[in-house]
């Protein structure tokens, strides 16, 4: 045996982790870009390019002036390096522009934009897709293809990219955008709601079960910009849907902004399952780069009986701060709320979600997995607010920490605030971590430390991973291994 | 008869600690059981860590040679791939993984590295089952976490149940009776005889002679202060539990 194997199998837990990011590279591509910077000017610049309609700019300078007056949020337990707004690029497209057929479809992608997305294993010629799943992928700031559109139209299904969205189906984003997260609701949904770019709209008619799995492919490739999803689900009567989205991100020195917001509409009976693999780059060993993961998501049970399924892994970003969160607003409704957060390095994440009981009889159940590795630090923050009026309530609530090494830290905030005595919550947390005593007992039965590490990682997230849609779980498992890849020494 | 172990004049101390073994000689042969009997602190555990790869001690002088193989140079995964088993004495909880799981990505793991197909699923729960009857476990116990949530006695089963699982080429028991009843000591010590063949070799460490009672050793070593004091025949056994060590140490 040499030397170099024994120094490569004996490393201890504070050296497995520095994992190389699959997804780091960039695509070479013409791109347009307007300038850097935010203001009045560049909200309109934006507004032009996507040929929006009055009522949407209006809609954007006036969450612009919001944000004028707003600060930043400073209560997570995060170390935000100051953030130049007026230093971002906040319009990037590829500028070979497809060519759009007369029904309004899209012609054939730009092949280099086909081979990006076939390197991240999403295929969007319909040939070669994930049976079953239909795909919007946007690149930077706008929505290069949507799969299934047709297939989905004849169900009365509409899947498409929000741009398209307003201009096909305005009397509905009208209705519904913002209903959720209103633009002032936080200084994030503020700057989105200003200069949002793409992202997907879903609507599922009256009692329709939507036949495959929707979701949507965030890239950002351009340097100096940040990417602004805006992504509308609306479910109506009776209608069922699961909706995934993906995201990855080139591998640079300097860090991006991704500020999302994501709103959900659920009527009477519906389901939406929402899930999400989030994999944007996290930084390097020493914490260089990363994108900063500003995001707003919040759903609302409005008719009775809804329900709202939330399954999340993070894994990727240098700082995460996102809290997708229900509104159960229609009696009997019922919203979950599963996820596995990792982090590594010095990765940062302040993440979980808020339960609001309005209905009565509405129940909801929160089960979190932090992960911490390396020197990050990794927070749960959890609100479950039960109304006056909210009788029957029922909230159970399990937030469990598994710390690899002895340099990060896991934190918990969970808050209650109940105002209703017939309602019922339950609070469990638990603490625990990968000790050398682990890891020497699974290789001396002949397991390699770093399979090792995934065994025991991929067995504390399994509750969390079996809420993933199938052809989903299996990214995520491995997803979780490679982010912990370099944490064991 | 080939030798499967060969410890030559081997020192071992705590990282940066004092000294713990000072000259360990052993050879131990295909088809032997050799005992390892001795008083508290005199190296007894160390010496199992050490021949296992357990980074917290350091070996300063001294070879050790395992199937003609240069045995300190190997990780600890590659010791066990290369045969060493080590029954702990104090066995770890691994919460979230089954002991169905654990044992699979052992089992595969050592099959990938013989070159050797990974089982199937109807296979690999057939050599459970197999396996576990030798140690009298119950099924339940395969879709529980590791050591989770087990009593003493159930924990050293599992042990036994791993290193049948593993047919390794030495065993090596580090304190396996301790904390057993009378009970789960013949069971275990039946286990561990059931599983002795010409071409395996084990090193029991205990404290006490009962464990002896069911897995009779061909040698018997007293280690004192880090050294192996007298090797004698099993009848040896007898001779501590009734006048203790310190005739030995003394002599």
């Amino acid at each position: 045996m040499k030397q170099e194997d024994l120094k490569k199998s004996n490393r201890t837990i504070e050296e497995i982790y520095s994992s190389e990011y699959k997804e780091g590279f960039v695509t070479d591509i013409e791109q347009e870009f307007i300038p850097k910077g935010l203001s009045e000017d560049i909200i309109r610049l934006i507004s032009h390019k996507k040929e929006e309609p009055q009522w949407l700019l209006d809609f954007r300078l006036e969450a612009f002036r919001k944000w004028q007056k707003m600060k930043m949020p400073s209560w997570g337990h995060l170390n935000i390096p100051e953030i130049d707004y007026q230093d971002i690029i906040y319009y990037a497209a590829p500028s070979k522009k497809p060519a759009v057929n007369e029904d309004g479809s899209k012609k054939e992608i730009d092949p280099e934009l086909a081979r990006t997305f076939d390197k991240l294993g999403i295929p969007l010629h319909e040939r070669d897709i994930l049976a079953g799943v239909a795909v919007d992928a946007v690149f930077d700031s706008v929505s290069v293809k949507t799969t299934f559109r047709e297939a989905l139209n004849e169900k009365g299904i509409i899947f498409c990219s929000f741009s398209e969205a307003v201009k096909e189906h305005p009397e509905l984003v009208k209705k519904y955008l913002a209903s959720v997260v209103p633009s002032g609701d936080n200084f994030f949904s503020a700057l989105n709601s200003a200069v949002f770019s793409d992202g997907s709209f879903v609507y599922i008619p009256k009692g329709v079960k939507c036949p495959m799995e929707l979701s949507s492919y965030f890239r950002i490739n351009a340097k100096g910009t940040g990417q602004f999803e805006r992504t509308l689900i609306v479910a109506d009567e009776g209608s069922y849907v699961s909706y995934l989205e993906g995201c990855t991100a080139p591998q640079r020195d300097e860090n991006q902004l991704h500020a999302a917001v994501v709103e959900i509409v659920i009527e009477k009976d519906a389901t939406v399952k929402y899930s999400t693999v989030q994999n944007w780059y996290p930084g390097d060993k020493d914490g260089k780069g990363g994108i900063y993961n500003f995001v707003t998501k919040r759903g609302i049970c409005k008719g009775s009986g809804s329900k709202l399924f939330w399954a999340q892994v993070e894994s990727g970003s240098a700082i995460t701060w996102k809290y997708p969160s229900t509104i159960l607003k229609g009696d009997n409704t019922v919203s979950e709320f599963y996820s596995v957060a990792i982090t590594n390095n010095y990765q940062q994440a302040d993440t979980g979600t808020k339960m609001i009981h309005i209905g009565k009889n509405s129940r909801s159940r929160i089960v979190s997995k932090g992960i911490s590795a390396g020197r990050s630090q990794n927070s749960y923050r959890g609100l479950v607010k039960v109304l006056p009026g909210a009788e029957g309530v029922v909230n159970f609530s399990q937030c469990d920490s598994l710390l690899i090494g002895d340099k990060c830290g896991a934190h918990t905030f969970p808050y209650i605030d109940c105002a209703n005595p017939d309602a019922v919550l339950e609070h469990e947390a638990t603490t625990s971590k990968i000790s050398e005593d682990q890891l020497f007992y699974c290789q001396q039965r002949g397991i390699k430390a770093e399979d090792a590490v995934g065994l025991i990682v991929n067995g504390y997230a399994k509750e969390v991973l079996g809420k993933l849609p199938m052809e989903f779980a299996v990214e995520a498992q491995k997803l979780l291994s490679l982010s912990l890849e370099g944490s064991i020494g | 008869m080939g030798t499967i172990l060969e410890i030559n004049n081997l020192h071992a101390r705590l990282k940066e600690g004092r000294e713990i073994l000072k000259g360990i000689n052993l050879t131990v042969n295909e088809g032997e059981v050799h005992a390892i009997m001795g008083p508290n602190g005199s190296g007894k555990s160390t010496l199992s860590a050490v021949l296992a790869g357990r980074d917290t001690f350091e070996v300063t002088e001294g070879e050790v040679t395992f199937m003609g193989e240069n045995l300190l140079e190997m990780s600890p995964e590659q010791r066990s791939w290369a045969g060493v088993f080590l029954g702990f004495q104090y066995p770890v909880e691994i919460p979230g993984v089954t002991n169905t799981n654990f044992m699979k990505a052992a089992v595969n793991e050592h099959r990938k590295q013989k070159g050797l197909p990974e089982l199937n699923a109807a296979q690999f729960l057939k050599m459970m089952k197999e396996k576990m009857a030798i140690v009298q476990m119950n099924s339940s116990f395969s879709s529980r976490g590791v050591n989770v949530g087990f009593s003493g006695g159930e924990k050293k089963r599992n042990e036994i149940f791993q290193m049948a699982m593993l047919s390794p080429k030495l065993a090596i028991l580090d304190e396996t009776d301790s904390g057993l009843d009378v009970d789960a000591l013949r069971i275990v010590g039946n286990g561990v005889t059931a599983l002795k063949s010409p071409e395996n070799a084990s090193l029991v460490i205990t404290h006490y002679q009962r464990l002896l009672d069911y897995i009779v050793p061909d040698v018997i070593h007293v280690l004192y202060d880090g050294r192996i004091i007298k090797t004698a025949g099993k009848e040896l056994a007898l001779e501590i539990e009734e006048k203790g060590y310190d005739w030995i140490i003394n002599a």
